[in-house]
């Protein structure tokens, strides 16, 4: 708790700048898209305000907590919706560089569920950049997720495109009773070496699959090591922390760092302390779709911030 | 909104005759197992109650003392039992859980529990073994396992 307590504190403190503006529209579909825009992340509604610049920036599609092997109330067909999500990726006017999935690909971490899931993917047709979530690495350590969905040895991993820096982090190893979220010290020397020779102008997204800032401590929303790992982001002009795990939409802005957590793909859970326990939300079907989505995001080169865009199944 | 509690009624009817059946078989048959480390067993889909052969070959069914996982929590949270008895979790949850000693390394540890599965363990050295959820980290309880 102290941690948390502290990450909150210090990422208000380097509030030295107010650029790093992120703002969401969501309404019945199934996205969020992103632009970074002049390293700086904005929001755009999809299907309206899209402006010519749009067709030159970099766009990437979040999507999250596809549970495959989820089969029970209110959503039987846990593969079904997902596969619905991929068909909005593919619709979407213009076509992303990419798709990161931000964990709980399956539901209980079998072999049959990884695959059904990759299997769903392919057909976007995209390169796809995985982390996992706590239910991806229920067996056997996450053997089975990292083999097939890995890009590195140690799991976590950054690359580059069009200027933007994407770091993958994983914080659902190593939980402990009472516990959070959490990195883990080899983890953390990882990130502060990986960010070190980067000029404070590189727009910076980081990825992972629990929130990095706590959005409820009843329920375990958080990364107890996040504040340490916002130490060594602090300095960048532009960062973009995208989460899912807690399956809606929920953003928050400090200084530089705005941070979004995505919808799932699968089943809704309740707003933080609304519900005696995160469990399912049992919604009607006619409402489910609505409450399910993906995220659409695209960098352009405009001096604006990085727009999300979050669209859910039902448009 | 949820039916979590759906079968909690037929557990709570037994629970006092399963604690006086688990302390006769765990005097008959404590010496002779040979109870070592805590053992964990996996209840299968349907945790299905474990048979225990009595002197004469009799059998009779055991399911051992219960912690029940509803609504995001261990209950009891906190359970007494004389060592080598048998501790059975059942979930009732419709998300998965799991049951992993706090130690470390943990000295018990369930696969994904699904919704209906059970995870057993017998509990022979006395001594406060704690656990938790390691899907849910919040979901912690206890085990006090006391000298026969």
């Amino acid at each position: 708790m102290n941690d948390l307590d502290e990450f909150s504190t210090s990422a208000a403190q380097s509030a030295t700048s107010r650029r790093g503006f992120l703002k969401c529209g969501a309404w019945a579909g199934a996205g969020i898209l992103w632009t970074v825009a002049g390293g700086i992340p904005r929001s755009t509604g999809l299907g309206f305000g899209r402006s010519a610049e749009a067709a030159t920036g970099l766009n990437f599609v979040q999507i999250s907590d596809s549970h495959i092997g989820f089969n029970k109330a209110p959503n039987p067909d846990a593969a079904g919706t997902f596969t619905e999500a991929i068909g909005k990726v593919r619709a979407l006017a213009v076509q992303p560089a990419f798709m990161i999935h931000t964990g709980d690909v399956s539901h209980l971490s079998k072999p049959g569920e990884f695959d059904t899931a990759a299997e769903i993917i392919k057909g976007a047709n995209l390169d796809v950049h995985y982390v996992p979530g706590e239910h991806d690495v229920l067996a056997d350590d996450g053997k089975t997720f990292f083999e097939r969905f890995s890009r590195s040895a140690n799991g976590w991993y950054s690359f580059d495109q069009e200027g933007v820096h994407f770091v993958a982090l994983i914080n659902v190893l190593s939980f402990k009773a009472g516990g959070y979220g959490h990195l883990g010290e080899d983890q953390l020397r990882w990130l502060e070496a990986d960010l070190k020779p980067l000029s404070a102008s590189t727009p910076i997204v980081v990825f992972t699959h629990i929130p990095l800032w706590l959005v409820y401590a009843d329920w375990g929303w958080g990364t107890d090591d996040a504040a340490q790992a916002m130490t060594y982001l602090k300095r960048f002009g532009s960062v973009t922390v995208l989460n899912g795990h807690i399956h809606q939409v929920i953003q928050k802005i400090e200084g530089n760092v705005s941070f979004h957590t995505a919808n799932s793909t699968a089943f809704p859970q309740p707003a933080p302390g609304t519900a005696p326990n995160p469990g399912p939300m049992k919604v009607e079907a006619g409402r489910l779709k609505s409450l399910l989505g993906i995220a659409e995001v695209k960098l352009v080169s405009v001096r604006e911030p990085l727009a999300i865009v979050d669209t859910p199944l039902s448009a | 909104m949820c039916n979590f509690r759906k079968r909690l009624p037929r557990l709570k009817a037994g629970r006092l005759a399963v604690i006086w059946l688990i302390a006769i078989l765990g005097m008959l048959l404590g010496p002779a197992q040979g109870w070592g480390q805590p053992s964990d067993q996996a209840g299968g889909e349907n945790g299905a109650p474990t048979s225990i052969p009595l002197p004469g070959g009799v059998q009779a069914i055991a399911t051992g003392q219960q912690v029940d996982i509803n609504n995001f929590d261990f209950s009891p949270m906190s359970l007494t039992i004389e060592a080598g008895a048998r501790v059975t979790w059942t979930n009732h949850d419709d998300i998965p859980h799991t049951v992993v000693s706090s130690d470390n390394p943990p000295v018990f540890k369930s696969p994904p529990l699904d919704t209906d599965d059970a995870f057993s363990v017998t509990f022979a050295k006395p001594g406060t073994y704690t656990y938790f959820c390691s899907v849910h980290p919040k979901m912690v309880g206890t085990i006090i396992v006391r000298a026969k």
